[in-house]
């Protein structure tokens, strides 16, 4: 059996919109990946332990209430502090363009805003996995 | 990371990175649970099964609150159903159980089905191997979402848990063959919904006619998992049955039958793929299917020379 990628998809945070999750999760499965879906009202611990529970490829997380300076660095220190260095952990949500330089610094590697297609989503995990 | 080392010191990352091994057949697997096995046979495995929507994982994190609150550890294997087209997954069941992501006590690890059938994947046994051998007191392993015929369960659980809930059919879907004969222990799970205590009737009339009945009648206990109504009673039927199985030799005789079973599913699987790859490899694969598809020769045939060549 080859190996599949596995992704946690995550809402942290405490705003209760999930329709774009969902529809990422579904895209997710389409293109052949175990998706964990985890649902709402993560915290950062929560989003990191799950991630290690399920040894996940990637992390997808999504904020659409503003908290993403505070939360998404966050998950990427608490993963990494698991000793998870290979997870690939992405964002996505209502995120200014001015945000994402300081979001990827904080070593999120790619963020994705309304209007991207969900294949530029699979395309980048498979091209970026580990 | 020596994975084994690690996990048997309480390593959760190891026990996460054997479970991937053992999923996803790497190289290092077999040498993991080679290594694993001799620590397993300690834990308490509660298979819960049922059909999808009957409240199997919000059923699970309750029983697993109620475990943890009596001291023990607790890992659960919830498996989800994997595309049959694209081989994704949804795995959802962690949803129900995010309250006990935090416990340290408590493991919980998602698996799709991966091409099996039978409620369960191919690997479950061997990922509750891992469990057991981590130190896990009680492993929930909780099926798919079954139809009627999904009972892979009850060759990897010490106990079977079947979760129904009313209105789901009229009694002569009691009486078929199936989950419905699984069940050492049954739960009416959304009690609150019309026609619960219909349906109890209907299992209890089930089970009066099971002609094969032993000493052990399976309790029928009404739940409302979402509201923590009758998770004691059902725990308190979990254990009369762990109870009465261990001091009948039924517990002894399901593992034996277990341990059985596990040798011939590895016999049946390493003589399967040594002959498909002796086949692949000596070219002999593609001119026996070419000689079968042009009706020269016949699949049974064949098989017989193969027996006869490779197994002497």
């Amino acid at each position: 059996m080859e190996k599949r990628i596995r992704v946690l998809v995550a809402k942290p945070g405490l705003d209760g919109h999930d329709r774009g999750a969902k529809v990422v999760a579904r895209a997710l499965r389409d293109a052949g990946f175990e998706v964990i879906y985890t649902g709402l009202r993560q915290t950062p611990e929560q989003i990191a332990e799950a991630a290690l529970q399920e040894d996940v490829n990637v992390v997808a997380m999504s904020i659409l209430s503003g908290a993403h300076p505070h939360l998404f660095p966050k998950v990427v220190n608490l993963v990494r502090e698991k000793g998870m260095n290979d997870v690939l952990i992405i964002g996505g949500g209502v995120i200014p363009e001015t945000d994402i330089p300081a979001l990827k610094e904080a070593g999120i590697a790619e963020v994705f805003t309304p209007g991207t297609p969900t294949s530029d989503i699979v395309e980048f995990i498979k091209a970026n996995v580990k | 990371m020596d994975i084994v080392e690690e996990l048997l010191k309480g390593n959760r990352l190891a026990l996460s990175r054997a479970i991937t091994a053992i999923e996803n057949e790497y190289d290092e697997a077999l040498d993991i649970m080679k290594k694993l096995y001799p620590h397993t046979g300690h834990a308490f495995v509660l298979g819960i099964t049922g059909p999808p929507g009957a409240g199997k994982s919000t059923l699970t994190d309750k029983l697993a609150r109620a475990y943890r609150a009596q001291g023990k550890t607790v890992g659960i294997i919830a498996i989800d159903p994997t595309s049959p087209f694209t081989g994704g997954a949804i795995l959802g069941d962690r949803i129900r159980m995010n309250g006990l992501t935090m416990d340290e006590g408590v493991f919980i690890r998602s698996m799709g089905t991966r091409g099996s059938l039978g409620g369960l994947s191919h690997k479950t046994a061997d990922a509750v191997k891992a469990m057991d051998a981590f130190g896990k007191d009680i492993i929930f392993v909780e099926t798919v979402g079954v139809g009627q015929s999904e009972v892979d369960i009850v060759k990897a659980a010490d106990t079977t848990m079947v979760v129904l809930i009313p209105g789901m059919g009229d009694d002569i879907q009691a009486i078929k063959a199936g989950i419905l004969e699984i069940g050492d222990v049954f739960t009416i799970n959304k009690a609150d919904h019309d026609g619960a205590d219909k349906l109890v009737r209907e299992m209890n009339m089930m089970l009066d006619l099971d002609g094969m009945m032993t000493d052990w009648r399976p309790p029928i206990q009404k739940v409302i998992a979402s509201q923590n109504e009758g998770i004691t009673e059902t725990i308190e039927n979990i254990e009369k049955h762990f109870k009465y199985i261990s001091e009948n030799g039924i517990l002894t005789k399901r593992r034996t039958e277990r341990s059985k079973n596990e040798m011939m599913d590895v016999l049946q699987s390493s003589i399967g793929s040594h002959i498909t790859k002796k086949l692949i490899d000596s070219g002999l694969m593609d001119k026996y299917v070419e000689q079968i598809k042009a009706r020269e020769t016949d699949p049974y045939t064949v098989v017989g020379g193969i027996m006869k060549d490779m197994l002497k």
